[in-house]
């Protein structure tokens, strides 16, 4: 009776090694395209710099035009799209594991008109021109706000079901939105500060913010990595995953920390950017399969690689001028979104 | 309790409480009208307001309170009614409290549309109507287009697909502003957050109109949405025809959307909270699209009165907003401890 | 001939096609049950003799016409049916949900007539739920709740009445209590058409027997006449024995017990 049950996994082993070391090899060619994409980020823009004097701007600043716009505008714009890509990517797909929805995305979940209404404030009533106040507040608006949604979604019995969350979070961000409308339009200075920050964008912050945010991505990263096994549990329904030795509640909760702190720390960072941890997830899932240990990831990789897409594709579209990667993404998100409705991978309520 | 009136072979069934209810929320409506033609540079007390509107005034208040504060007040209320109807319709055909227009890209795309003719084509107030009316109605054409599925169209699909409308376009209109001079991106922002500032009859005739000719479509359909809330295949067996209906009641609900967009702006959560408000005071099942109604008016007519007396100037969406996300928190909140949707 | 016919029907859910050049014809007075394996199209049958599913090709006839060309409420007098999950409007009490029944017979000024009340009041007798008009639905038992949208079908006073899996989700003796409901309704003269899962029930209680596989008709008659151990070894896959029931005489089911077989091949 036991034979052929003990067989079947042994068949099984090389193919299962084969496919791992398939998605291991997808990890590297992902590491490439990112080396290539954060290269074409350095060298395309309103002025094209050959790649040649991309490597000896950063090695030999030698104090020319191009060496400088290089190092002071490129490199951290670049760096920039990295760290905020990699925060959205994970946390997405974090969001999409924890709440078992694909719809889940930290934009719809009210992180960014948490993070608007806090920096509308600092706008109106604080009177500071530092960008690292900003951030702060964006980090805290995005933070707060991440909270009050998944307070609120969660409330009761019914708990945290994919519908409610979603819900929760479109009715909050119409609440920021109508709030940060009152503030905004008490003066035309404060107005004319905000509608500038309101569009995601990577264009024109100081590696600053890189530095001071970049600790929190990171221990955000960590954490949110760590979480695949358990999540891997959890994904199997809330009774099995209890019955296989994971708790429930300790896993939503380190999760929800772990993307309030990616996603609020990139919405700092570069202001709202929508779509990009919606889309990312979806798209490794239908390459790897709903393993979060490949899921993680990937998302982690192929994110900051479409991000930085997006920014060149801004700033090439429209040049001389450029157009805010928030504007680009969400132009290309949104259609992704409607698409997966359409195809049925909405959960039901 | 319901009671019917018979007379031969016809029958008419209406609900005691829910006309209770309508009146109440009618004078609720008509008396925060009252005050807001009151109030003003030049305060009117709210008895000459009434003499005034009965003929009765003298020269100078009565042109005060007809010609410059009157059409505010008519198009707070008649804004309301139509929000109040719309969002009963798309939360019946959704089943859900949360498919109001303003979550689901309507009225944003009504913004969308105003955008284009304040910041980009510099049309008056004809064209900036006639944009946002466009804005909702392409919007509205396109997410069904989108929803249509294998012969129909699911409302839970609709409202999805509707909010994934609403954040592209919400990146458009943020576009926009950020492309436009500073003082009309000024004037344009004033007008996405919904305001009653300067209306006119020249705003209130024109959406009167149009409601005399949506309301009554609406009210007519109102049976069938019934008969929609227990299922499409249980609405069907009972001969409704369900996609037809369905088709209809949207367009419906756009239009009313749109007019009200129109005439004050995308304000936010009347059309969301107005039909929850009001079935909980009816204490009915059903959409209900006429208690919804007045519950509107009522909220946009006092929500005005309350615009206009804080001390800070701030437009009518900024409180119906606050107000609203009050409402939707507890919302939210009271049916998880029931453990439904 | 028949008032419930259909012909040559080709259905389909997008591309996927169910079933192809299916004709059926369900015999006037019959308590008329389909049986299959999932997806063998019993339920996909159901919702095109109900017409909420278009066919691809061929037609539905009701009283020799097109049903899907006649008016959507005369239809509705003469055809009614209870979903598989049936939604309740939240908070509706019992007696309004009945009501809703009456719509084919209702117009904008003919809201609630007299032949309504009587009609909603006799269906809630006849399932039994008189008493419990003033509830509120949601806070029913799923018994209850089934004879409660029951009753609506029955306010809708058809002649053929169409069940979709009526005792799903119901513990069995809910379900042999709605089964039993549906028996008498049958007697009293109404044509049923159900989709049931269980081939005992359905054996025990239906007048004709229609059993389906892959989109395509087996057999069909009267279960006595046609369920044989052959027949459901060809349905459903499953070896054995088929018995008289000791309570009703009609053919019981007893699965082979495999296990012996299993054992005894192993050693």
């Amino acid at each position: 009776m036991s034979t052929p049950v003990r067989e079947a996994p042994v068949r099984k082993e090389p193919v299962r090694a084969a496919a791992a070391l398939g998605r291991a090899g997808g990890l590297l060619i992902l590491a490439g395209a990112l080396v290539a994409a954060m290269a074409a980020s350095l060298a395309i823009g309103a002025e094209n710099i050959p790649l040649g004097r991309v490597v000896d701007g950063l090695l030999h600043p030698d104090g020319s035009r191009e060496a400088l716009i290089v190092q002071d505008l490129r490199v951290p714009r670049t760096l920039l799209g990295v760290v905020v890509g990699a925060s959205l990517g994970l946390a997405g797909a974090l969001m999409q594991a924890l709440t078992r929805n694909p719809l889940a995305e930290p934009g719809l979940l009210g992180v960014n008109g948490g993070a608007a209404f806090a920096v509308v404030l600092v706008i109106a009533f604080l009177d500071t021109r530092t960008s690292l106040v900003y951030v702060w507040a964006a980090f805290a608006g995005a933070a707060g706000a991440a909270v009050l949604v998944y307070a609120v979604g969660s409330y009761g019995r019914a708990g945290a079901t994919p519908g409610r969350l979603v819900l929760a979070g479109a009715a909050l961000n119409a609440v920021f939105s109508a709030l940060t409308a009152g503030v905004m339009l008490l003066d035309p200075r404060t107005f004319d500060g905000f509608r500038f920050w309101q569009v995601g964008s990577l264009a024109s912050r100081d590696l600053e913010v890189v530095a001071q945010l970049g600790p929190f991505m990171l221990a955000g990263a960590v954490l949110g990595l760590l979480l695949a096994r358990p999540l891997n549990a959890l994904a199997l329904g809330e009774d099995a995953g209890r019955a296989l030795g994971v708790s429930p509640a300790r896993t939503r909760a380190l999760g929800a920390l772990a993307i309030v702190v990616l996603c609020g720390s990139a919405t700092a960072a570069a202001g709202p950017i929508w779509f990009l941890g919606l889309a990312v997830p979806f798209m490794v899932r239908s390459l790897v399969g709903p393993d979060q240990r490949w899921v993680l990831p990937y998302s982690l990789l192929l994110a900051p690689v479409l991000l930085l897409a997006a920014d060149i594709a801004g700033r090439v579209v429209a040049r001389p001028g450029e157009l805010e990667t928030g504007i680009v993404t969400a132009f290309v998100g949104a259609p992704v979104f409607i698409w997966m409705v359409r195809r049925g991978k909405a959960p039901k309520q | 309790m319901s009671r019917v009136v018979r007379a031969g072979a016809l029958s008419v069934r209406w609900e005691p409480r829910a006309a209770a209810v309508g009146v109440g929320l009618l004078a609720v409506g008509l008396a925060a009208a009252v005050f807001v033609v009151g109030t003003g540079d030049f305060p009117i007390s709210a008895p000459e307001v009434v003499r005034a509107l009965v003929g009765q005034g003298d020269q100078a208040t009565t042109f005060i309170v007809t010609e410059l504060r009157l059409p505010r007040a008519a198009v707070g209320l008649l804004a309301g009614l139509a929000l109040g109807i719309s969002g009963a319709i798309f939360q019946s055909m959704s089943r859900n409290p949360l498919g109001s227009p303003d979550l689901i890209g309507f009225t944003t795309g009504a913004s969308t549309g105003a955008l284009l003719q304040i910041l980009v084509f510099g049309g008056g107030t004809l064209a900036i109507a006639a944009g946002s009316v466009a804005g909702a109605v392409g919007t509205a054409a396109a997410v069904y287009a989108l929803s249509y599925r294998g012969g129909g169209v699911s409302g839970h699909r609709l409202v999805l697909i509707g909010v994934g409308a609403a954040a592209m376009l919400e990146a458009a209109n943020s576009y926009l502003i950020t492309r436009a001079e500073l003082r009309e991106a000024y004037e344009a922002a004033f007008w996405l957050t919904g305001s009653l500032n300067n209306r006119g009859w020249e705003h209130a005739a024109p959406l009167g109109w149009a409601l005399a000719v949506l309301v009554p479509l609406a009210l007519a359909y109102g049976r069938r949405l019934t008969m929609g809330e227990l299922g499409d295949d249980a609405a069907q067996a009972l001969g409704v025809p369900v996609q037809r209906s369905r088709a209809v009641l949207v367009a419906v609900g756009v239009g009313l959307t749109a007019v009200s967009a129109t005439a004050v702006g995308p304000v936010p959560f009347v059309a969301l909270v107005a039909p929850q408000l009001a079935r909980r005071l009816t204490r009915r099942t059903g959409p209900h699209l006429m208690s919804a109604g007045l519950m509107g008016a009522a909220l946009l007519s006092v929500g005005d009165l309350i615009s206009l007396k804080l001390p800070v100037a701030v437009p009518v969406g900024v409180v119906t907003g606050a107000l609203g996300g009050l409402y939707l928190v507890w919302l939210l909140a009271a049916t998880g401890r029931k453990g439904t949707t | 001939m028949n008032r419930l016919v259909a012909r040559d029907l080709t259905l389909a859910y997008e591309q996927r096609v169910v079933a192809e050049g299916l004709g059926v014809e369900v015999p006037d007075g019959s308590f008329t049950v389909i049986v299959g394996p999932n997806g063998c199209g019993k339920s996909t049958l159901l919702r095109a003799l109900a017409r909420l599913l278009k066919p691809r090709e061929g037609a539905v006839f009701l009283d020799g016409e097109p049903i899907l060309g006649q008016p959507a409420k005369q239809v509705a007098r003469r055809v009614g049916l209870l979903p598989q999950q049936p939604v309740t409007p939240d908070g509706i009490t019992v007696a309004d949900l009945v009501a809703r029944g009456r719509y084919p017979y209702q117009r904008l000024l003919r809201q609630w007539s007299r032949e309504d009340e009587r009609a909603v009041a006799a269906a809630m007798e006849a399932v039994g739920v008189t008493e419990l008009a003033d509830r509120v639905v949601d806070e029913l038992s799923g018994g209850q709740r089934q004879r409660v949208w029951l009753a609506l079908v029955l306010a809708q006073e058809t002649p053929i009445m169409l069940l979709d899996e009526p005792t799903t989700f119901l513990d069995i003796a809910h379900q042999i209590e709605v089964l039993d409901l549906c028996s008498r309704l049958h007697e009293e003269g109404r044509t049923l058409v159900a989709v049931l899962h269980d081939l005992n029930h359905a054996c025990r209680y239906a007048t004709h027997l229609i059993a389906m596989r892959g989109g395509e008709i087996v057999a069909q008659g009267r279960p006595s006449d046609i369920v044989t151990a052959e027949l459901v070894e060809r349905v459903f896959g499953l070896p054995c024995r088929i018995i008289d029931c000791p309570e009703t005489g009609t053919p019981l089911v007893v699965p082979a017990d495999r296990r012996k077989a299993l054992t005894a091949g192993m050693l």
